[in-house]
Order: C-alpha cells, then structure tokens, then sequence
C-alpha cells in the first residue's frame, strides 16, 4: 500500500477545490471499497479528501412529496428513515440486503453509487483487465464469468455493477446531485451509468471532479408498496447473482403502473423499461408477466456461464409481480 | 510435603463441560497470537510470490527496491541462505525448499521476500519490486480423464489401492447398480489467524514464535534445513487461531523468517496475506470420484467399487485419500477402493480437515442414499443391513462400532419415521422441502508423545507437553485429563504447552491430539504418583515424572478404531431462483469417551457447519488462462455466513472403547464427514435431482429444476 495524504473537507466548495487542485486525489466515503482496492494496488491516490463530516448527511421529503438524501448518509440511516421505508420501500430493503452491519454503518450514498465492480480480475493486478488497464483485455469472457453480465455489456468488458441501493433508486428514477467547479449539476440516474463500448474504464457521466452531494427522488405513488429481492450464493454478506425492484399499481386486473429495475445483469443497474411498457395497461396475469420479462430479456446475450441469469431474471419478475399482484387484491 | 494423591476425592473432572482455561485472555485480548507479540528491533518481511503458473525467474531487480524508505533486504534464489534438503516428518518436502533455484511451479510460489523496518514499507516495496519471468505453457485443467492421471505408490498417509472379488461380475449379477461420478472442487481452509512467523537469534538460539500444529516438528526441520542442532531451536505456538491442516506441516513463512533472521541479523516477522494464504500452505484438492454399487434387491451389497481422482503439484505428491472410507463403512463380495492423481502446474494441496473422509463421504454417502432409492429402501435400513461384522478390507475386529446408535438415535430425534420418502412431495410457499441423511466415521489413530509432570514443592502440578491449542480447548482437556490422573483438583494444575523445548509430541491433527498426549500425560502423572508415594519431601525445584509412549502405542492390539457419526438435514429449496437453505442439522456420534462436552460440541458444530459450507459454498475457482485463482479473498471465495447456518443439534451415543487406556478417540474432524452428503441427499428429497456435483450452487439448482413425484 502506497503512502497517501489525508484531508477533512469542511464544506462542499472546499472539498471540490481540494480535488480541483490535485487531479490525483480521490474523495473518500466511508472507504469501504476504496481503501480495499488501495490495498490490491487498483486505486493508487495521493490524497484523499474526507467527505463524511460534509454537511450531507440528511433525508429530507420534497415539496412535491419525493426525498432528498444526501450524499453522505451512511448506508445503515438511510435503510432505517421512516420516510424511506414508507415511501419507497424497496431502496430500504435493497440496502439491507447489501454488505454486512458494520460496512453499511460506513458505506455512504455516494460511495456505493461509485463502488467498483467485484470482476476478480479487476481485483487483481496482476491480470488484464480493460476496465483497470485500458487495452489490456478481458480475460472474464474466455475466463471465470458466471456472475457478470447479460444485458448492455461489450467485447471489451462484461463486468456487472454491484450496486443493490442503485436498483431500487434506479426503478424510481432518482437523480443524482453533484458539486463541480462551475456550480451545481443534476444527471438523472438513467444516464448516470455510460455505456460499456469500447470504453470499460469510463464508467459514469459525472463531470471530473465532481462531488456527489446527493440523490433527488421524484414522488412515486406507486413505490410505497415495492419490494426488493436478491438471490445470492450464500444468505448474506454477499453480491447478488440477480435481483429486482419492483412496484406494480393493479386495479380491476390491470396493470396501471409499474416499475421494475434488475440488479447483477449489466454493467449499471437495469432499468427494465421495455418490460414495462409491455406491462402497462395489460392484465396483471403470470403470463403476461412473463412475457413482458422475455421482452426485456430478449436483448440478453449470455455467455457459456451466465445464462442461467436469463431464467433467474424472469423467474424473479414472474415471483415478484405475481406476489405484489395478490397483495394489491388483498 | 508429601504426596497428596489419592487424599482428595476424585476430580471426575473428565466428562464434565468445562470453559476454556485461557478463555478470558482471549477476549480480552491478552492472548497474543505470533503476529502479534512484540519484539525489540522487530523487521518485517513480506512475501513476494510469483504471478505465472510455470516457468523461471529471469531476474528479480532489487536494486530500486532496496534504495526504498525502510527495506533492509530482498531475498531470492540467488541470495537466500542454502537450505540443506531433508527428510521432515512425511519425508522430503520440496514446498518449503523455497529461494533455492528459479524453477516456478505455480502461481503464488514464493520468489522474493522484501524485508524492511515496517510492514507497510515491506508491502510497499514488494509490490514495487519488478521480477521478470520466462514464462512456460502451463496446464492447470483438473479432470479424472486427464492423460496424466497416475496410480500414486503408497505411502505412509495413503494405502492406494485395495480390493478383492470380482467387481465386474459383481456388478453383473446384482438386481439394482448404482455407477455415477461425484466431484468435488479445490477448498481451502483460510483460518482466522494467517500464518505467521518471527525469528530471532537469542544468545546463539534460534528462537522462533510460529502459528502450527506441531513445534517440536517445526524445530527439528528448522534444524536439519539450516544445519543446527536440535538442541539450539526453539519453536513456541502458545495460542494459535484455527488451523485445520493447514499448519500440519513447516510452512513458507517460518522458513522465510528464518532466512531473514540470518541476513539481517534482527528478528524478523513474516505473516501471510488472505490472498497468499490461498497458495502457499495447503489446501484441499478438487476431486473426481466414480462409485459403483451393486446390491440385491434387499439392498445387500454385492460390489462395491470406489475409484477418486485428485491432482497435486509437479514438486510434491500429496493424494486425498477420499477412497479410503469404504474400506471402514460397507463390505461387499467384490470390494474395491483406488487411488489416481495427477501432476498440475497448481500448488501442492495437503491436509484439510478430514482429508479423504470429507470429499469421500460426499460421494460415497450421496451413491448410498441413490441406491436405497433404487432398492425402494429407507436409506437407514439400506445401511443397517450392511453393517459389516469386521473391518471390510482389513478384516480385524472393531474396537467399538456404534453407527447403528448414531442412527436410532438420530432418527428419534429428527423425527425421521414421519418423513414421506417419495422426493419433491412437500412444499411450503416457494420453498420444497426435503430431508436427508448419512453415515459418518473418522479414524482414531494415537501416535507416540513424550510428557513432563512435576509436583511443585507449593502442591501444584505443572504438566509440559509440545501439545498445540489451535482455538480447540486442548489445553483445558489437557487439564482435566491431568486432574483426574493425578487426583486433584482443576485449579492446582498449569498445564504448559507449545514449546518445542517440551519434548518430542505427536501435532495438533488427525484428530489424534487429545488421545495421544493424554496417553503421555497419564503415564507421566502414573510414574509421578508412584514416586510421590515414596517417604521424602517435594524439594524447590519439584518432582517430575516423564514418559514416552512409544512402546505402550506399540503395544496396543491391531484393531479398526473409529469414530462414527450419523448426519441429519433439512432443507428448503427455491428451483426458480436456486437458492437451498438448510434448516436443520443434527448429529449424533459414537466418538469414545468425551473428556470436555462442551467444546467437544463445538468443534462437532463447527464440522457440520463446515459441512454445510462445503455442501453449498466453498469453491476456489482459477483460471484456465493465467493459472491463478479469480476469487482469492473472503469476498470471493464463500463459506457459509451466520444467516446460512441453522440450529445445529450435536449429540453423542456411549461408545466405550475399552481396549484403549485412554477410551478416547477424538472428534476434530468427523463433524464435516458425511455433512455435506446429508444436505445433497436432502436436496434430492426436495426436488427429486441428484446434485453430484459440489457446490450446490444456485446456478446448477436452477437449471437442474425439479422432478417431483
Ligand atoms: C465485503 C463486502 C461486501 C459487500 N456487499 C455488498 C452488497 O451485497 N451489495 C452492495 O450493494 N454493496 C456491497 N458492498 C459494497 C458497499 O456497498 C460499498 O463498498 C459502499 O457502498 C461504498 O461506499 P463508501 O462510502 O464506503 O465508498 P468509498 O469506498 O469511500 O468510495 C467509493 C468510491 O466513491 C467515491 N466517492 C465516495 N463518496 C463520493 C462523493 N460524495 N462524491 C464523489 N465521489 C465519491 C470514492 O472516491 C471512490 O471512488 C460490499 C462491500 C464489501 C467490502
Ligand atoms: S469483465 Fe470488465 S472488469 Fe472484468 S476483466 Fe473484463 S474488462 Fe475487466
């Protein structure tokens, strides 16, 4: 581990003035995924510069009825705001479902949106990896792959996000907040994530330099009865193989709104908009369920070791809207 | 003063639960670990290990290294201390020949170790430190079809091969045949304590502080590998964090301290990394097993026929023995058991808790349940009825064989009468539900021990044996052992351990730790009380006994010794997402006489949960490409976590082994055994598909679906 300075920002101007300063610093969260990939020599700033004592750290309910959560709540306060879990549910249970007690009492809004993917071959580097070292190949696509991407990925990289907080965002269309040298900017979540391309180690449309100061979400009616559910290899402590937000508005038998997002099949968290409108205005049946999930999946293009995520993916849209569908006639 | 034995009244301490004797120091943190203890002018060195899977190092370019803040030395092929080959406790071992040529045998292989005043100047400069290879093609690519697959040459771990009868006729003439294939992948152990080791020169001793099973094995190693007398190295282990095996044998680090100790002239500490961890001190081979049973329509065995298939490195062979438990558990007409292995450019796997029996159980216990299913048989009965009188391949009698117990008993208690054994019947929401079941059996083997008892002039009674405590509760056994050998109370006993200067003793592993230095402890505290009964008074430096018991081991009657168990799970399984919980495990087991019921239950627990693990979890994956793992952290590799782990229910049937002085036979291992084949057999009973193939992944549950009646 290389020597590196440290730094307490005290407001929001001066953190992105400290970054501005030196290209080579990085902000630190709760450095639950930083200071690992310091450690394994992927992440190698000179300075870091704290953001948790920024003045970030509140959730606050909108005119309009959305939430404002910023950048630096802790993982753990955002699972546990009454607001949160009664207006969107799902990004609770979606928190709870990530990490273990002790990294989300660390991990920070900001930090997770930004956590890298958990490639093993990004992890090491002593291997190629298009993502870490641009150019140098994607040994994941001949190699070990069983839990990287169906949907969105390229040649160059098929690494997932990790993110299990960002599905539930991603299914309520928040944006993201940041700070940068020229002033305050706002990016949807939907175009938060780039596309994978030729490009692997690009990951987001923030702006260099930015500092995320927190995620906006709009009022969804819609959302105070979602639900997140993750499949993982073991029942906790860790990443998902495959996991849906989902909130169904169901009346008379027919679907009125819906929102679904899957997490663990892509290289950002997925938003499944082809299924929704295929959703939209039609019969709340397992069948059309189903259908609509082969809508959004038909786009899938599994590697030897991952198709299995195509028949988890649908089965846990056919489960979830099904299970919301005979609550909502309760 | 003179002697106080037989005054008091019996301590009956064997038997009774009793918490760890240093079980404050651990949690408050008092107990130090060998990474831990401070030592005046301690360096620090930090293994650098290779990144290609076969080849040479080409050069190794210390200089900018060196000039780095802090580094006092790099260590390599070409000036590394000359390390005599010798022959250690299991004869020659090439894996800890390290820094002696450029040969690179495998990712991970040791090939540098910077040494600098801290450890994180010694990271820094290690991962700064630039090492060029010629790179060889390299072929890690495990199979039991490999072209490469050889029959070992037996050896002391490992009879290769048994049988008698004719297993194709056999098979030929039996109404129901069973023949699959059961893998197993590459596990490793990962303790909580990394491995780690400091040595120092002490008035012309080498003075070591090591985390192993065995420092008197360390010392005499250390001895013969760098030329010094038995008698000027002391290894000590006083407290060490789980090992599991995988600190059985001398390891990297202890020898690479070692060196640096030497060049340096300063103690110096060397402690793995978690990733290196995952190359460097063992770890259990993937296995591919063929089991082909053959039985009557009654379900008596006509062939038996167990072939595994294990990989080892191109330096050293080490086999897992997973053939080797029918050799204990079924008989047959036609009984055959064999062995294959093949050299991998992969590092050299070794001991890990229950080796053989694990991966062997898996297999063996899955083709059993598969075979009563076939014989519409419940799979307890299909069992009972091929108890075999006497040991099947050795034909010696058993010292005491209570698996039928383990079953009765287990049985009750899980309720298993009520169970509908037609598979995929019960279902509850998303989850099926099913149960299972299997046999479990672990050698108990005794090897020979020395001991030192003294009665203090203050009435204590101090015992010294190089015994290790790996988090087990050897030490308070030990104790207890010593209490009621010499008649008197827990308190007025230290029990000393750790020490190589302590004497020769068997290793903390096999299971056979608390069997064999009880052996030695009571003979010593026989010959004490025999001496304290003589006239005289206890002078200043006390009375001490000694004892040695390689003849008394000599001596004990050729017998098959085991222990058994009988494993029981219920799980949930969701097809549609390929998730298994277990919710239930019980184990019963027939162990010998249980001298601390309550870490005793413990390590039973910790087998079964491990069971649980490898049944669902564990799996170090590489790959093909670059020969190195992809998952080498605790992230990657998965264990079961606490949420995966259910009530588990240990129990244990009297099992009197009075052909045995001690009647003890040792349960670190079996808890694991047959484990995993319960919960693979309760999967089948959930969804009606036999999974042969470990882990049980939600992958391979999803695709595999459900086939229910
Ligand atoms: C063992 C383990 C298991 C885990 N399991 C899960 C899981 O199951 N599901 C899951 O979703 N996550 C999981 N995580 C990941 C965890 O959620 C993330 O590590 C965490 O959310 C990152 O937040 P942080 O504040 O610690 O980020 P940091 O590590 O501090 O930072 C991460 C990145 O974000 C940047 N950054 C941080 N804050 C800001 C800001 N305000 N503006 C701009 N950039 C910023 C940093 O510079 C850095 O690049 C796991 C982590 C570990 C170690
Ligand atoms: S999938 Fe992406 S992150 Fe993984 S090795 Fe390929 S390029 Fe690197």
């Amino acid at each position: 581990m290389r020597e590196f300075g440290y730094q307490r920002a005290d407001d929001v101007p001066g953190a992105v003035a400290l970054l501005a300063a030196d290209p080579a610093a990085r902000y630190l969260g709760g450095g639950t995924n930083l200071v690992d990939l310091m450690k394994t020599g992927v992440e190698k700033p000179a300075l870091l510069i704290d953001v948790r004592e920024l003045p970030l750290d509140r959730i606050e309910v909108t005119g309009s009825g959305g939430l404002r959560i910023g950048a630096t709540v802790t993982n753990s306060d955002l699972a546990a705001d009454p607001e949160v879990r009664r207006r969107y549910p799902a990004l609770a249970q979606a928190v709870l479902a990530g990490a273990s007690g002790q990294l989300r009492n660390m991990a920070t809004v900001g930090g997770n949106l930004l956590q890298r993917t958990r490639c093993g071959y990004f992890a090491d580097t002593t291997k190629p990896c298009n993502k870490r070292e641009p150019g140098s190949g994607c040994p994941a696509i001949a190699g070990e792959h069983h839990n990287h991407a169906i949907l969105g990925a390229s040649a160059h990289c098929v690494a997932t996000h990790p993110s299990d907080m960002g599905v539930a965002l991603t299914a309520f269309d928040a944006v993201v907040t940041c700070e940068t040298a020229d002033g305050p900017a706002e990016l949807p979540l939907a175009g938060f994530y780039l596309p994978v391309g030729d490009t692997p180690h690009l990951e987001t449309a923030l702006p260099p330099g930015a500092l995320i100061t927190g995620v906006t979400l709009p009022p969804a009616p819609v959302a105070a009865t979602s639900r997140y559910r993750k499949v993982r290899e073991r029942a906790s402590y860790a990443f998902a193989i495959g996991s849906i937000a989902a909130a169904l508005d169901v009346q008379d038998g027919v679907v009125r709104d819906v929102r679904l997002a899957f997490g663990a099949v892509a290289s950002r968290p997925w938003r499944a908009r082809a299924a929704e409108r295929a959703l939209t205005g039609g019969p709340a049946t397992a069948e059309a369920f189903a259908a609509a999930a082969d809508t959004e999946l038909a786009a899938a293009e599994p590697l030897p070791h991952n198709g299995y995520k195509v028949a988890l993916t649908r089965n846990l849209v056919v489960a979830m809207l099904t299970e919301l569908t005979q609550e909502a006639v309760r | 003063m003179t002697a106080m034995t037989g005054t008091v009244a019996a301590a009956g301490t064997v038997g009774a639960s009793r918490t760890r004797m240093e079980g404050r120091a651990k949690v408050t943190g008092a107990a130090r670990y060998a990474g831990e203890i401070p030592f005046a002018d301690l360096a620090h060195g930090w293994l650098v290990a290779s990144t290609i899977a076969r080849g040479r190092v080409r050069s190794v370019e210390s200089a900018p290294v060196l000039a780095m803040p802090g580094v006092l030395a790099v260590l390599h092929h070409q000036n590394a201390p000359r390390l005599e080959e010798f022959a250690g406790m299991l004869g020659p071992d090439p894996t800890i020949q390290i820094l002696q040529n450029d040969r690179v045998p495998h990712v991970g292989w040791p090939v540098a170790l910077v040494v600098a005043e801290t450890s994180e100047q010694a990271r820094e400069a290690a991962d700064a430190l630039v090492i060029r290879y010629d790179q060889e093609p390299h072929d890690i690519a495990f199979s039991a079809q490999h072209p490469g697959m050889y029959t070992p040459d037996d050896s002391p771990l490992l009879v290769t091969e048994t049988g008698k009868g004719d297993i194709e006729a056999g098979l030929a003439a039996s109404a129901v045949v069973v023949d699959e294939e059961y893998t197993t992948p590459e596990e490793h152990h990962n303790a909580m304590e990394p491995h780690a080791a400091m040595a120092r020169w002490d008035s012309g001793r080498l003075e070591v502080v090591d985390s192993n099973q065995g420092p008197f094995a360390v010392a005499q190693d250390l001895a013969k590998m760098f030329s010094l007398d038995l008698a000027s190295v002391r290894v000590r282990s006083e407290h060490v964090g789980g090992a599991f095996g995988s600190k059985g044998l001398t390891r990297p680090p202890v020898v690479l301290a070692v060196m640096a100790a030497i060049v340096t002239d300063r103690p110096v500490r060397v402690v793995l990394t978690r990733r290196q961890m995952f190359s460097v001190v063992g770890y259990r081979s993937p296995t591919a097993q063929r089991v082909r049973l053959g039985a009557d329509t009654d379900g008596r065995l006509r062939a038996f026929d167990h072939q595994a298939a294990s990989l080892t490195s191109t330096i050293h062979e080490f086999v897992e023995s997973s053939a080797g438990i029918g050799r204990v558990m079924y008989d047959a007409d036609a009984h055959h058991t064999s062995h294959r292995v093949v050299r991998l450019d992969v590092p050299t796997p070794s001991w890990m808790r229950a080796p053989g029996e694990a991966p062997g159980s898996f297999a063996l216990e899955s083709a059993i349940d598969e075979l009563a299913h076939k014989c519409g048989m419940d799979p307890i009965a299909l069992r009972a009825r091929n108890e075999p009188a006497v040991g099947p391949v050795s034909g010696l009698p058993f010292s005491s064989r209570n698996v039928l117990g383990c079953f009765e008993e287990g049985a009750r208690r899980f309720g298993w009468a009520d169970r509908d054994p037609r598979p995929g019947a019960a279902r509850e929401g998303r989850w099926l539900l099913g149960t299972g079941t299997a046999a479990a059996t672990y050698p108990a083997r005794v090897a020979p021990s020395t001991a030192a008892v003294t009665a203090e002039a203050d009435g204590t009674f101090t015992v010294r044996i190089t015994a290790v405590d790996l988090g087990t509760g050897a030490r308070t056994a030990l104790t207890q052992i010593a209490a009621d050998a010499l008649e008197v109370e827990l308190d007025r006993i230290q029990v000393k351990i750790a020490d190589s200067d302590f004497g020769q003793a068997m290793i903390a592993g096999g299971s056979m730790g608390t069997r064999s230095w009880a052996l030695a402890i009571t003979a010593a505290a026989t010959e004490l009380r025999a001496q304290l009964a003589l006239p005289g008074d206890i002078p200043s430096d006390g009375i001490t006994a000694r004892s040695d018991t390689a003849e008394a081991i000599g001596a004990l009657a050729r017998q098959e010794r085991h222990s058994f168990g009988a494993q029981f799970a219920e799980v949930a399984v969701d097809v549609t997402t390929g998730e298994v919980r277990v919710r239930r495990m019980l184990g019963i087991f027939a162990a010998g006489r249980v001298v601390n019921p309550l870490t005793a239950r413990s390590q039973l627990i910790g087998g079964m949960t491990w069971g649980l693990s490898m049944a669902l979890h564990e799996e170090a994956i590489r790959d093909q490409a670059s020969g190195a793992h992809v998952n080498a952290d605790l992230a990657g590799y998965h264990f079961a976590s606490n949420a995966d782990v259910p009530v588990i229910e240990v129990d244990w049937v009297d099992d009197p082994d009075t052909h045995d002085p001690t009647g003890i036979k040792g349960l670190g291992e079996i808890g694991i055994v047959g484990a995993a084949a319960a919960i693979a057999n309760a999967v089948w009973h959930a969804t009606g598909v036999r999974h042969r193939d470990l882990p049980i992944r939600p992958d391979r549950v999803l695709l595999a679906g459900s086939r229910g009646c």
